[in-house]
């Protein structure tokens, strides 16, 4: 028992580390793909909005074979697999991301540019200082919806063989011939989106000072 | 010393098709103040924005403090708008405050930081430094007790005073009031004008978009009467109101 947990324990760290990186990149990721749409230069918004269609209109598990074995396929390249799944999640949840600012910019009033604008700040200061962080503050929920996904869809790292928890479950239950430890690796999704939830209440209450 | 703060010649601006100002000139003098009055959508407003840079104009010249913002001039056998420079336009923005209708304060930032963030983000200023001048301009607003709160916990009087010294934060030479009590009931309405007159009477140099017949009348030096897209008639803004010449202008003086 000790030693099955030690293992799922292991597989609860790599899958943390496909959670946590994937955020590092995909939300900052995220931002310029937004604003690339919402360009008004046409050669910049239509490819994005290409790229947005394919990825959003794909499943991630076949865009997670696709990043890892297109590249052996077409230039005989191959790398390592834990990098593919994060190039792979980063890709994939920067699309989704970028939706959501996208929407959270629109719904931010146009006075507020115009203020920004009349008071002589740059486009770069007005959004920033004046755009962004209301946006932050529109998006959470809808943010901690991806995120909260994010957290089981790193389940889907072992289709190209890298052993995260729910894997490690999985191998540990056909070795015990019992579905014990999946639901064990159940608990610990569990815990995992409980403490994100959390989190997310608290930004939320964090940012409940002004309407 | 410039003593002609804004001048406007010829100003046209369009929307694809719809002509929204068709053919605007007039002045502005240091110390003077503007009321512009006319029906809804006469081009008033259209008309600030084009002097704030928040539109740009399809024709004409705008001269502000002696700097041309934007003049007709000759490309490629087409007589079209020149703009100035990045920089110079920068300079000129900054000479033109704006105060909007629905105050367009900055509903994360307290009372405070919404008069210092343009000072410390555009003037380059300290915040102590900052935050010195905006007490300053928030007690002569009477907003002192304020100063802490976020937008959302103020009343609409309130916040339009805050907006006004926003403005007046960046020392603009002439300050432009989009509507600014159109948004009030006539209580809150009164606290506004009270403030526009005490502005008045420090000699600041104002334009003053309004529906308030009776406070343009009795505050603007001159007046200018708009409909669509033209200046009807224009003068001395106590005549132009109580003994207004054009029919148009009779017409939509006579309900006042």
């Amino acid at each position: 028992m000790n030693s099955l947990l030690v293992t799922m324990l292991k597989g609860t760290v790599t899958s943390l580390e496909i959670f946590c990186l994937t955020l590092l990149f995909s939300l900052p990721l995220g931002l310029i793909i937004a604003v690339g749409r919402l360009s008004k230069k046409k050669l910049i918004s239509s490819p994005i909005g290409v790229l947005l269609l394919i990825v959003r209109g794909t499943p991630l598990i076949l865009q997670l074979i696709f990043v890892y074995f297109a590249p052996y396929y077409l230039f005989k390249l191959s790398y390592d697999r834990f990098t593919a799944v994060i190039v792979a999640f980063s890709l994939n949840y920067a699309c989704y991301f970028a939706e959501i600012y996208r929407g959270g910019i629109q719904s931010i009033p146009q006075g507020q540019y115009e203020a920004a604008k009349v008071l002589g700040l740059t486009k770069k200061q007005g959004f920033f200082r004046i755009i962004l962080p209301q946006v932050v503050k529109r998006i959470l929920p809808a943010t901690g919806n991806e995120v909260i996904t994010l957290v089981k869809d790193t389940a889907l790292a072992q289709v190209i063989g890298v052993a995260e928890l729910f894997r490690v479950a999985q191998n540990a239950a056909s070795k015990q011939f019992s579905t014990m430890p999946i639901f064990i690796a159940g608990v610990f999704y569990f815990i995992m989106n409980w403490v994100v939830s959390a989190g997310f209440a608290r930004l939320e209450k964090k940012l409940d000072y002004y309407r | 010393m410039c003593t002609e703060i804004i001048a406007v010649e010829h100003l046209q601006k369009s929307f694809s098709s719809l002509e929204v100002i068709k053919d605007i000139s007039f002045n502005v003098h240091k110390g003077e103040v503007l009321g512009i009055i006319g029906p809804s959508g006469s081009g008033k407003s259209t008309l600030l924005r084009c002097i704030t840079q928040l539109e740009t104009v399809s024709s004409g010249l705008i001269r502000i403090c002696g700097q041309t913002l934007v003049s007709n001039q000759m490309l490629k056998g087409q007589l079209k708008p020149v703009y100035a420079s990045k920089e110079e336009m920068q300079d000129i923005a900054l000479k033109v405050g704006l105060v909007f209708q629905n105050f367009n304060l900055f509903p994360h930032f307290t009372v405070l930081q919404n008069v210092n963030e343009a000072q410390i983000q555009v003037l380059k200023k300290s915040p102590e430094e900052a935050t010195e001048n905006s007490l300053a301009l928030l007690k002569k607003m009477s907003l002192e007790a304020k100063i802490h709160s976020y937008p959302c916990e103020l009343s609409g009087g309130q916040m339009q005073r805050v907006s006004i010294a926003r403005a007046l934060a960046l020392e603009p030479e002439v300050l432009c009031f989009d509507e600014p009590t159109s948004a009030l009931d006539p209580e809150l309405t009164g606290e506004i004008l009270k403030v526009i007159r005490s502005l008045a009477d420090e000699k600041m140099t104002m334009i003053v978009v309004t529906h308030e017949i009776a406070f343009a009348r009795d505050l603007c030096d001159n007046a200018l009467f708009m409909d669509q897209g033209l200046i009807v008639e224009q003068g001395l803004a106590q005549s132009l109101i109580t003994k207004p010449k054009n029919k148009r202008t009779q017409a939509f003086l006579s309900r006042f």
